[in-house]
């Protein structure tokens, strides 16, 4: 038997980005921006879309939600009492549920997700810091939310997820009078890992800052749009795409 | 936790390229800033791989540091603490060179005879 050696050179998770990026191709046709919204169990997202959606169609803004869960429909229910499609996908399958969301699971929910209906998707992903943030889902943008029960040092622990987000919203700030949590030092920390990202201080059970959160969901799919004419003259500009990949030389690394 | 899953990517990925040839080896390219788990991804690789042409096939990682570099003065430094800040211009301009891989270099397959590379591509 001889033995062959075989030149990849393939990132693992190109299955998971073609899938995405047939997402992404629905997505646009439909004219939906879809924004990817990922936290820590338990950090707020559900209430932040109970609080943050509420009345935003008669603002012009129609948005749904594609909700994602280990099991059950809880987060759903409470979602129905703003009157927008919001469909539940689970990701148990048969022996415990998977700790995310990945392309392939979005796409088998999308036959029921009105897009002809809807100018915004949000799709809550699975509670969660680390595997979330590694599979793309044919999202425009993506959110996390942190809460300041988690601790300051969240951003330094979990940079991945981090670097990953647009836009961090801060949630739980009516707590702060109770907690020995620095959120400035919260916030240089995400600053740190991304310097980029937008950070906002929110109570999504009192309303602080609430606002802000529609305000800036009610930007977005405007902002996206500019982004996308201005990447599709860049890749004219420059006649080639660019796919992100860096390939290290050996003599780099370190085996 | 996430090794399970990038297991599975890993074995998805090596089985397409060895079209139904036994694997052997598997080389992989893993950046820092992927907090892959060595140990872990090992220990679940084994039970992915299992009854696929992956099953017994040693595994090689290939350690990238995480290096970043600020787009303004050009500069570039390893990070061993996720800080992505360029010492001399800020925060603004810096950028990842490399640290975010998590490729399949390459693998050795069984072939019955000396025959070219037919994986596809």
């Amino acid at each position: 038997m001889h033995r062959t050696k075989v030149r990849v050179v393939e990132d693992a998770l190109d299955a998971n980005n073609t899938i995405a990026g047939a997402n992404r191709g629905d997505f646009d046709r439909a004219d939906v921006t879809v924004v990817n919204l990922m936290s820590a169990p338990g950090a707020g997202k559900t209430t932040l879309l109970e609080r943050g959606l509420a009345g935003l169609d008669e603002e012009g803004l129609r948005v749904g939600v594609l909700e994602g869960d280990v099991q059950g429909s809880f987060d759903a229910d409470r979602l129905a009492i703003l009157h927008i499609p919001v469909v539940q996908l689970n990701t148990d399958n048969g022996f415990g549920g998977e700790c995310h969301l990945d392309a392939n699971m979005v796409r088998s929910a999308l036959p029921d997700v009105p897009l002809a209906d809807i100018d915004v998707l949000i799709v809550e992903n699975v509670g969660n810091l680390v595997c979330p943030a590694e599979f793309r889902i044919g999202e425009d943008s993506r959110i996390m939310v942190c809460s300041v029960t988690e601790g300051e040092d969240k951003p330094l622990k979990y940079p991945l997820m981090f670097r990953a987000c647009e836009l961090v919203v801060i949630n739980k700030v009516d707590l702060l009078q109770h907690l020995d949590f620095d959120v400035d030092r919260l916030e240089a920390n995400i600053k740190q890992v991304n310097h980029e990202a937008t950070v906002m201080r929110v109570s999504a059970k009192t309303g602080e800052g609430v606002d802000e959160f529609r305000a800036w969901l009610k930007a977005l799919p405007a902002r996206v749009a500019a982004a996308a004419i201005h990447a599709h003259d860049h890749d004219h500009a420059h006649g080639d795409h660019d796919h992100g990949h860096d390939h290290p030389d050996h003599e780099h690394a370190t085996a | 936790m996430h090794e399970f899953d990038l297991s599975s990517a890993i074995v998805q990925t090596v089985n397409k390229h060895a079209a139904g040839r036994k694997v052997t080896h598997i080389t992989l390219r893993v950046g820092r800033l992927r907090q892959v788990v060595k140990d872990t991804l090992l220990f679940y690789l084994a039970i992915v791989g299992k009854d696929t042409p992956c099953e017994g096939a040693t595994l090689e990682i290939i350690d990238v540091p995480a290096v970043l570099r600020c787009k303004t003065c050009k500069d570039e430094w390893e990070i061993e603490i996720p800080a992505f800040i360029c010492g001399t211009c800020g925060p603004g301009a810096v950028e990842v060179a490399t640290g975010e891989e998590f490729m399949v270099e390459s693998i050795e397959v069984e072939d019955e005879k000396e025959a070219a590379c037919t994986a596809p591509r």
